[in-house]
């Protein structure tokens, strides 16, 4: 059931990113910057709330016409635009929250080590909820009143207060200025909490986005703009204890529920209860099978950071020489953290199969996918190849190359290959061409291993692919699982280039060849 | 800030993320949400009442005094419990509520409470509250019988305040 929920939503998503892709690309494609959107929106809603509550009166008569005053004529161009992106930013906070959380399920990215990230975000859904409702109550129109007397009753269902909060809001004279002053405390405290905790939800991820790009932040403070001048937030006349609030427009990104609440408070907390701790249980159910952490080889470490640098969960660190060697550093790995994406083999300057020690070690490797193996894969690949131009193609196992079965090096991550495999592959006439296919541009399962490779590549990031390596004979495939057709039509397309070149194998290649030729009787 | 090329990619790109804010705004107070029907009221029963102890308080003797820390020589004991109550509510002849409600607190030392709301159709009616906080297991201790005029969406509160003599409608 959750499986097929899984590839439900993954086909979904997929689907949105690709449309959205061409229209922002790939870098600005706001679902690939929800958590970074969340965060950019929350301090849309920090500075739009500092801003009102300047001007905010917390007592019970004047809350609701200082808060009328945000939308008088004379102040409608700065307080109201400041309400309506209190409101709507919140609002959007919301449906970025949800977008994220249903995003990192169905890209199954919230099991084995990184259950550290999806229950953390289970008290964010919570305090998010609780500042918005809060804030509601404050603005003391019929919808506070609504909010204030359903949330109250709804609290009073659970037997830990001692007089029912409810008998606040029982008639107008009930009501105290000094609970007002509580709210607006609370309004203020819980955000804060909230913020706390999303400064925890990223502590186990190395480089967190938490700054959406700078265009597409302005694009959505101009859209918030535009619609607050369009559709600004009002308030739906003062409230009145004497009468009951209904009808009333109903906020249904934080208040979706409150109808439940007025027909049964009990099922309402059930609900909520269930849903919380089916959250909490989810990265167990089932628990993700993982291979073995990363394993540091100290014989060929020289604690140059290099693997820390990349790690995208901080799951290494560099720790003083344990051994002999005259260095000052060697890398240590926190298993807990470590997802086995193999990034840091992919990173580790030792990583190279033109060594030609008998017994092939890198400085930090993975014990079920060594570098040795990645390297006797390769050449077993290359050996199947028959058909010219013959490709290998180095596969993330969360991209489209993950369905294919001839001709592929598979990994965990296409950035746990280093540079030097691909030159090697090509300079020894393993392969006419190597495609690199990852997962989607603005998907990647370990979240750097695609910018990692592209920099590597690009010769921007250490340890930088050679330039004697002809460019032409390379080919980066972006593609998701679900877009197996245009990964096909890529492969084509590289192969029919592949076929246009000279059908010369490479310099090293016919070194190589000529020394088989040698050597054979 | 790196500009994309075309103003056009441009444009749609502030059309997605102006749908998005629209899409919140527009969700941000519609559908109205209607709580009752227009042609109702309501009328809520609450109340915060202490009744007496639950055993009446004796004199120490002198040997149970001299037992006692100083500070603590009370000479009277009295015992923290309280007793609960017994409530019921009459509308229009029909008993919409009929409870004991027992004291609060893990001591059983508090008031009782009571908060119910009730939604009836607008006008007239008859509505009879009773209230037990003595020993007493049968009969009423507090009672309040009057005939009420509900408007459309309106919102009565009853209330027991014995320092107004029992029921109030606030």
């Amino acid at each position: 059931m959750l499986k097929f929920l899984q590839r439900s939503l993954r086909r979904g998503f997929d689907l949105a990113e690709r449309g959205l892709d061409r229209v922002f690309g790939p870098a600005l494609n706001p679902l690939a910057q929800l958590g970074a959107m969340g965060f950019f929106l929350f301090w849309i809603v920090a500075v739009s709330g500092v801003y009102l509550f300047a001007v905010f009166d917390t007592g019970v008569e004047r809350a609701y016409a200082s808060v009328e005053w945000y939308s008088t004529s004379g102040h409608r161009w700065h307080a109201g635009v400041m309400r309506s992106f209190h409101r709507y930013a919140s609002d959007l906070m919301i449906v970025v929250m949800a977008l994220h959380m249903l995003r990192e399920f169905s890209l199954d990215r919230y099991r084995g080590a990184r259950f550290f990230s999806w229950i953390t975000g289970i008290p964010v859904i919570w305090f998010l909820y609780i500042s918005g409702i809060t804030g509601y109550w404050l603005v003391w129109d019929q919808l506070a009143q609504y909010v204030a007397t359903t949330s109250t009753e709804l609290l009073d269902w659970l037997p830990i207060f001692g007089e029912p909060i409810a008998r606040n809001f029982l008639a107008p004279s009930s009501l105290s200025s000094r609970f007002f002053t509580l709210l607006v405390f609370l309004h203020i405290a819980v955000p804060l909490v909230l913020l706390f905790v999303l400064w925890i939800h990223i502590q186990r991820i190395t480089r967190p986005k938490v700054n959406p790009p700078r265009l597409l932040a302005g694009m959505t403070l101009l859209a918030l703009f535009v619609v607050s001048l369009m559709k600004p937030a009002l308030s739906q006349g003062p409230a009145n204890l004497a009468k009951v609030p209904s009808p009333v427009g109903l906020d249904w990104f934080f208040l979706p529920l409150y109808p439940l609440a007025d027909a049964a408070p009990g099922a309402l907390w059930g609900l909520l209860a269930a849903a919380t701790v089916m959250l909490a249980a989810m990265p167990w159910l089932p628990p993700l099978r993982r291979m073995q952490p990363a394993t540091v080889f100290l014989d060929h470490c020289n604690g140059c950071g290099r693997c820390v640098e990349d790690c995208p969960y901080e799951a290494l660190q560099l720790v003083p020489r344990s051994d002999d060697l005259p260095y000052a550093l060697e890398v240590a790995v926190n298993t807990s953290k470590c997802v086995s994406c193999g990034i840091c083999t992919g990173s580790c300057p030792s990583s190279t199969p033109f060594r030609t020690t008998d017994a092939l070690h890198t400085g930090i490797d993975l014990p079920d996918l060594s570098f040795a193996e990645m390297r006797e894969r390769v050449h077993a690949i290359a050996a199947t190849l028959t058909q010219t131009p013959r490709v290998l193609i180095i596969g993330c196992w969360h991209g489209a190359a993950s369905g294919q079965q001839e001709g592929v090096l598979q990994l965990p991550c296409i950035a746990a290959a280093p540079p030097s495999l691909i030159d090697y592959a090509l300079s020894r006439g393993l392969a006419d061409g190597v495609a690199i296919a990852g997962c989607s541009e603005s998907a990647c399962y370990n979240r750097l291993g695609l910018e990692w490779t592209r920099q590597r590549i690009a010769g921007e990031r250490d340890p930088y692919l050679r330039a004697r390596v002809p460019r032409e004979r390379l080919a980066t495939i972006w593609a998701s699982p679900l877009e197996q057709a245009r990964f096909n039509d890529e492969l084509a397309s590289f192969k029919a280039r592949l076929a246009a070149l000279p059908r010369t194998a490479p310099p090293a290649a016919r070194r190589h060849l000529r020394v088989i030729e040698e050597t054979t009787p | 800030m790196k500009l994309p090329a075309s103003p056009l990619k441009l444009l749609g790109q502030f059309a997605v993320l102006a749908a998005l804010a629209a899409f919140a705004a527009a969700f941000s107070n519609a559908p109205a949400y209607r709580q009752v029907p227009d042609d109702v009221g309501v009328i809520k029963l609450s109340f915060s009442h202490q009744a007496d102890r639950s055993q009446e308080c004796r004199r120490r003797t002198p040997e149970e005094l001299a037992k006692l820390p100083p500070n603590m020589r009370r000479p009277m004991d009295c015992p923290r419990a309280r007793r609960g109550l017994f409530a019921e509510l009459t509308i229009d002849g029909e008993v919409v509520f009929s409870e004991d409600l027992p004291p609060s607190g893990l001591a059983k030392d508090g008031p009782s409470q009571v908060y119910r709301r009730f939604v009836v159709p607008a006008g007239r009616h008859a509505i009879v509250a009773r209230l037990r906080d003595t020993p007493r297991t049968t009969g009423f201790d507090h009672e309040r019988v009057e005939t009420v005029t509900v408007a459309p969406g309106q919102s009565l509160a009853l209330d027991f305040r014995p320092e107004h003599g029992g029921f109030v409608w606030r």
